[in-house]
């Protein structure tokens, strides 16, 4: 297992893996042959994810007008591919008299930081540091 | 499940699986850890909800 993820590791670049890592949640430890770990942050980050839209969080547009909620933009951008199709899918516009629009944005915004981790995780696989 | 509590709970067992698994191999590891950072997280959010209990906001 941990030859072939060193050997998978050596032949494909750094960062493409963290590009895929961060389009897809688990992508890159599963093209590394880390596939527990893999199937465990696809699950757990699209559930996330999920439930933050589920509970009318908003996927704020990015934007320099409001230093905060552009943080927040980029921190739900953190999703990927999911995050950008939900966009254009119309999700995630927030409904703030929702008794659950600040517990969504939690989620969201979580959900977006933490792939960002798993993101610069795959990166440490690939190099070969872990 | 959409009491504030069933949400800190169900938040928590999220960014705890992550937690475990990004920082542990082994599967006994991850799984001390992530209880560790789940009744942590649990704890925390109730001990200031406590504690924020007489403020008034």
């Amino acid at each position: 297992m941990r030859a072939s993820t060193a050997d998978r590791a050596q032949t494909i670049p750094p960062l493409a893996v963290t590009a895929l890592a961060w389009a897809v949640p688990g992508a890159g430890h599963l093209l590394l042959g880390r596939r527990q770990k893999g199937l465990i942050f696809l699950v757990a980050l699209s559930a996330m994810f999920a439930i933050g839209l589920l509970l009318s969080g908003r996927l704020f547009p990015l934007g320099l007008g409001e230093p905060l909620v552009m943080l927040a933009a980029l921190a739900t951008r953190g999703m990927g591919l999911a995050a950008l199709t939900a966009g254009w899918a119309g999700a995630g516009q927030g409904v703030v008299t929702a008794a659950s629009y600040e517990y969504g944005n939690a989620f969201l915004i979580v959900s977006g930081l933490l792939n960002l981790l798993v993101s610069l995780d795959a990166y440490d696989v690939a190099m070969g540091r872990k | 499940m959409t009491t504030h509590v069933g949400l800190l709970a169900l938040f928590a067992l999220f960014v705890a699986v992550v937690f475990a698994v990004i920082a542990h191999d082994e599967p006994r590891q991850q799984l001390a850890f992530g209880v560790r950072v789940f009744g942590g997280f649990v704890a925390a959010g109730l001990v200031l909800g406590w504690l924020m209990f007489p403020l008034p906001l």
